[in-house]
């Protein structure tokens, strides 16, 4: 037990250059490390959750997906690759308001948008139904693994931005459901995205109430709960903090990450 | 004995112990970041197969859809037909956020051990098998030697044999980057920017049914490294991991104690 610790080498001196040198590359490192998180914030590479023991991981993966998929588009399917059985996962039982507005066949369904916007303003289905109609065939899977392919119509989210003028300073686009505590953002790089829909329709009929009819955030390129249903209002933001604890949805407060691109 | 421990390596004669460097900091560093990771990356990613414990082949799967096999296990979600009466704690979002975590810390250790294993001629001296250990008789003889489960001898202490370096090659440059592929061919955002990651598996369900089956090779490789550490001396090769340093001595005591 009393062998002698260390081996061969003799205790290593650190000669002054060494230590000039090791200087100097700490103090570059730090002032990389500096501008990198300056460039990163002005860029929008730093998700709301980015404090907390998993923030280093959350950011590298929000930074490196968004510079890796500013443009790129989210698969899209044949036809024939469409699922049979598209699941709808479970959900609480419809709230009373929800209900409500179901009966009246969604006539009084409204959704508002305002925040950091020119003209805010409500649409109804009608007049949303009445933009410009898209159709995806795209995946939605859910961050448990199980998944399904359909073919979603709505209006692409960009579309209706345009008609409230989003400001230069915008930066995020939150959404709320009807149900209660049920509300997300996302950046303008995915708002904006070409096939960001606002979802009212599946397979050629109305979207199903079980897969978040009458209306659904479809995005594409996230994983199944950042596409919020039974959206009713949006605001247009420059910043999370002001939202719920700042962490940019309800997903992180459950835990869960803000960036759902994996 | 205490005497002839800081004898320089080059003394002619070998003492009959002697403390000498067996694994650079740089390997036991990796080495022990990548053992953290690797746990994490397992509890959390049993943590969030708990949630479905259902496999598919093809782009496509769900609760109502036939799968390729079922894990027989009750699930985190009461909607998962599992059989079983009961529903286990959901554990998903934590889990997700340590799996991505530990993913990238993983991902970056293993780079800065690549470029400093192929700057140093690390990887070429210690893992590669050394020129003429590619033989049959070579394999035979190892396999022979596992087989009866032999104790190693001197020289292993200071080299990995045959099918050591085999193991560690196959992990390192198969199994490693078969992983994070997979993982990456889950994420819809990747694969919009590399639709190829994910189409030439067969789709995002056969990536997320491929990631699970090289997680069992990982974790079987990880089983028979543990067995083999404990049957070549569970002390001597930690003390070697953690402190760098080996007891030379005996009979074949090898002098190559830069691996």
């Amino acid at each position: 037990m009393t062998e002698p610790s260390s081996g061969n080498a003799g205790p290593k001196k650190i000669s002054r250059r060494k230590l000039i040198a090791a200087g100097l590359g700490a103090a570059a490192g730090v002032s990389a490390l500096g501008a990198g998180a300056e460039l990163a914030q002005k860029y929008g590479l730093i998700p709301p959750d980015h404090r907390g023991i998993y923030g280093l991981g959350e950011t590298l993966t929000y930074a490196s997906q968004r510079l890796l998929t500013r443009h790129s588009l989210a698969r899209e399917f044949s036809r024939s690759q469409i699922s049979e059985r598209p699941f709808p996962n479970e959900m609480a039982p419809p709230s009373e308001a929800f209900k409500r507005l179901q009966s009246g066949g969604f006539a009084d369904w409204r959704l508002t948008i305002d925040g950091l916007v020119a003209r805010p303003a409500a649409f109804s289905l009608d007049q949303i139904r009445s933009y410009p109609s898209r159709s995806q065939i795209t995946m939605i899977q859910c961050e448990e693994g199980w998944s399904y392919i359909a073919e979603w119509h709505g209006v692409q989210l960009s579309h209706v931005l345009d008609l409230v003028g989003p400001l230069p300073q915008a930066r995020y686009v939150v959404y709320f459901s009807l149900e209660p505590d049920w509300w997300d953002s996302i950046d303008m790089a995915d708002a904006l995205h070409p096939q960001t829909f606002l979802t009212y329709g599946m397979n050629g009929g109305d979207l199903p109430v079980g897969n978040g009819g009458p209306l659904r955030l479809r995005v594409p390129r996230q994983i199944g709960y950042k596409n919020v249903k039974f959206i009713t209002h949006m605001t247009v933001t420059d910043t999370m903090k002001k939202f719920g604890k700042g962490l940019g949805s309800a997903s992180p407060e459950g835990g869960y990450a803000w960036y759902a691109g994996i | 004995m205490s005497d002839s421990a800081c004898l320089p390596a080059s003394a002619s004669a070998v003492p009959a112990t002697k403390v000498a460097s067996r694994h650079s900091v740089l390997v036991r560093l990796t080495h022990w970041i990548t053992a953290l990771c690797f746990l994490a990356l397992l509890v959390s990613g049993v943590e969030i197969v708990i949630s479905h414990p259902r496999f598919y082949w093809g782009e496509t799967g769900n609760n109502l859809t036939p799968t390729l096999f079922k894990i027989p296990i009750p699930a985190s979600r009461n909607l998962v037909p599992t059989g079983y009466g009961y529903v286990l704690p959901d554990q998903n979002g934590w889990s997700r956020y340590l799996h991505f975590q530990a993913a990238w810390v993983a991902v970056l250790t293993g780079l800065v051990y690549l470029i400093w294993g192929l700057f140093t001629g690390y990887l070429g001296r210690s893992l590669l098998p050394r020129k003429g250990q590619l033989s049959w008789r070579e394999f035979s003889d190892e396999i022979g030697k596992h087989l009866r489960f032999e104790r190693p001898g001197e020289a292993e202490a200071w080299s990995y044999n045959l099918l050591q370096r085999i193991a560690y090659l196959f992990v390192i440059f198969v199994l490693f980057p078969m992983i994070i592929w997979t993982g990456l061919a889950m994420s819809p955002a990747f694969v919009s920017a590399v639709p190829a990651a994910v189409n030439v598996l067969g789709g995002q369900q056969s990536a997320r049914t491929l990631h699970f089956f090289i997680t069992l090779a990982l974790v079987a490789f990880l089983l028979v490294h543990i067995v083999m550490v404990w049957l070549a001396g569970f002390r001597s090769r930690m003390r070697a991991m953690i402190t760098g340093t080996a007891i030379a001595g005996g009979a074949g005591a090898q002098e190559s104690a830069h691996d």
